[in-house]
């Protein structure tokens, strides 16, 4: 029953949050800083984990390829294959929800701890709309996010697998273009935008019906941490259900 | 003016105000005062329209709040100002930005007519050189006079103070009441004051209000309060040694 109550309180935030809109003008500049923080902000740490991801993901292939029948731009192949299915739409929004979620729900458990909140509604601001909706506008550019980490992850497998002297340049071109099917990319991205839409709502929730102090920020920090992590695991599973194995 | 009848409010089954009528009057600072856990917050939230009490009306100026639609209530919260017992001001902003933000949300001036606007309060209540410093960069009472200047920027008709001189030297929760009580007289609006700050009732309390357990236990103003015999009035107002001592010479005669 808590669980339930949980639920329903979270469908009644998302419709508060496309009702009574803030003056455009005011929403213009709080997107462009909610790009600033929560996209801009994390190109850094996605390029610096796709890149070690990729490469490693390439030399586990190349290590575990023991026979020799096997071509080597299979390496790239599985690379390519894990990057742009898994790695960079799942793996990279699970660390987002590390890195952007405690990031929300601090910032908006901290405006409701100082009755910051209380002020906007005081004022007849609607604070949902004023609060979440700039961040799950500013959330529709995560994809960009993930297409370099989908770049890095590949070029990344790339350097490992050939200046590590387990397959050559040509093979690992070779192995990228090797059956290709591009509805494997839209798959990703389809999983990425309900992710950006996941990364943006479920810590909202969590910073904005907070109750308590300091220590209860860090708990819900801590909490939106796992509950959007579970949702995105489980929502990957079901949409990979429906999209790939029809 | 703002006319309370008959509230009751309760949060869990458990009522936390019991009944409450009374009325603020315009142009002067109205006092409620009271406990821990009398319901002073609650009473003040409900004025606010924050909370929404299970039975009974408060009306602004002869408008019931609760039999108005949402837009006529966000209309009529645009005329009120509050200022909160943390201040509540929004740290990512600067001074002259909190501000200036009702009056962006809710005004179609230029940047120019608002940063006059602004300036005008910032002077109103003594701020200075603090324009473009975050809340964190300057001190708790400088806070307060930021939080009033954003409270009055749009001239609003209610004011509610919830514990303005929480956390603040005498010297500077006097300088508090006196500005709040001067725009009060200045601006000819209603208000409302939340606290449990003796030195505020002894120099503001035009009209008080006592809770006690979600009553209204006593009302009056501030040279009556220290005249009644309700007993409550008397343990809260004497609390303190000092006030304890101003009795015992009262009731010996000097």
């Amino acid at each position: 029953m808590f669980y339930l109550d949980d639920i329903g309180r979270y469908f009644l935030m998302i419709k508060g949050v496309f009702s009574r809109m803030t003056k455009g003008s005011v929403l213009r500049t709080l997107i462009f800083k909610e790009i600033d923080d929560l996209i801009i902000g994390s190109i850094g740490i996605t390029v610096f984990l796709a890149f070690f991801i990729g490469a490693v993901v390439a030399i586990q292939t190349a290590l575990n390829l023991t026979n020799p029948l096997i071509p080597k731009q299979l390496i790239a192949f599985a690379s390519r294959q894990s990057v742009i299915l898994e790695f960079a739409p799942t793996f990279i929004s699970v660390i987002m929800a590390g890195k952007v979620g405690s990031f929300i729900t601090s910032s908006i458990g901290t405006m409701r701890v100082t009755e910051q909140i209380d002020a906007l509604e005081v004022m007849g601001i609607n604070s949902l709309n004023y609060l979440v909706f700039p961040k799950i506008i500013a959330m529709l550019m995560y994809p960009f996010v993930i297409a370099i980490a989908m770049f890095v992850g590949i070029f990344g497998g790339y350097i490992a697998g050939v200046y590590g002297g387990f397959v050559s340049s040509s093979e690992f071109i070779t192995g990228l273009q090797d059956e290709f099917v591009p509805f494997h990319l839209v798959y990703a991205f389809i999983k990425t935008f309900l992710f950006a839409f996941l990364l943006a709502t479920i810590p909202s929730f969590h910073g904005y019906y907070m109750k308590g102090g300091a220590l209860e920020v860090g708990k819900a920090s801590t909490a939106a941490f796992v509950w959007t992590t579970v949702v995105i695991v489980i929502s990957n599973y079901i949409l990979t259900q429906l999209l790939l194995s029809a | 003016m703002i006319e309370v009848n008959d509230i009751h409010k309760a949060f869990h089954g458990e009522e936390i105000l019991k009944g409450i009528t009374t009325t603020f009057h315009r142009g002067k600072t109205n006092l409620i005062i009271g406990t821990s856990g009398s319901g002073k917050t609650v009473f003040l939230k409900c004025l606010l329209g924050l909370f929404t009490p299970e039975k009974g009306t408060i009306s602004y100026d002869g408008e019931n709040y609760s039999e108005l639609d949402e837009e006529e209530k966000r209309r009529l919260r645009q005329r009120m100002g509050m200022v909160f017992q943390g201040s509540a001001l929004f740290d990512s902003m600067t001074v002259e930005e909190n501000i200036m933000f009702p009056l962006k949300m809710f005004t179609r001036q230029k940047k120019s007519e608002m940063m006059d606007r602004a300036n005008e309060v910032i002077d109103r209540v003594n701020l200075e050189n603090a324009n473009k410093k975050l809340p964190s960069e300057i001190s708790g009472g400088m806070q307060k006079r930021v939080a009033i200047a954003r409270a009055i920027v749009t001239r609003p008709k209610y004011l509610f103070c919830d514990e303005p001189n929480s956390g603040l030297d005498p010297n500077t929760a006097m300088v508090i009441d006196n500005l709040i009580q001067e725009i009060t007289v200045e601006n000819d609006i209603t208000t409302v004051i939340n606290t449990h700050d003796m030195n505020s009732v002894m120099e503001i309390g035009e009209k008080i209000i006592f809770l006690k357990k979600g009553f209204l236990e006593w009302e009056g103003d501030k040279t009556q309060i220290f005249k009644t015999d309700n007993e409550a009035v008397t343990n809260f107002v004497y609390s303190s040694n000092l006030f304890k001592k101003v009795r015992k010479a009262q009731l010996q005669g000097f």
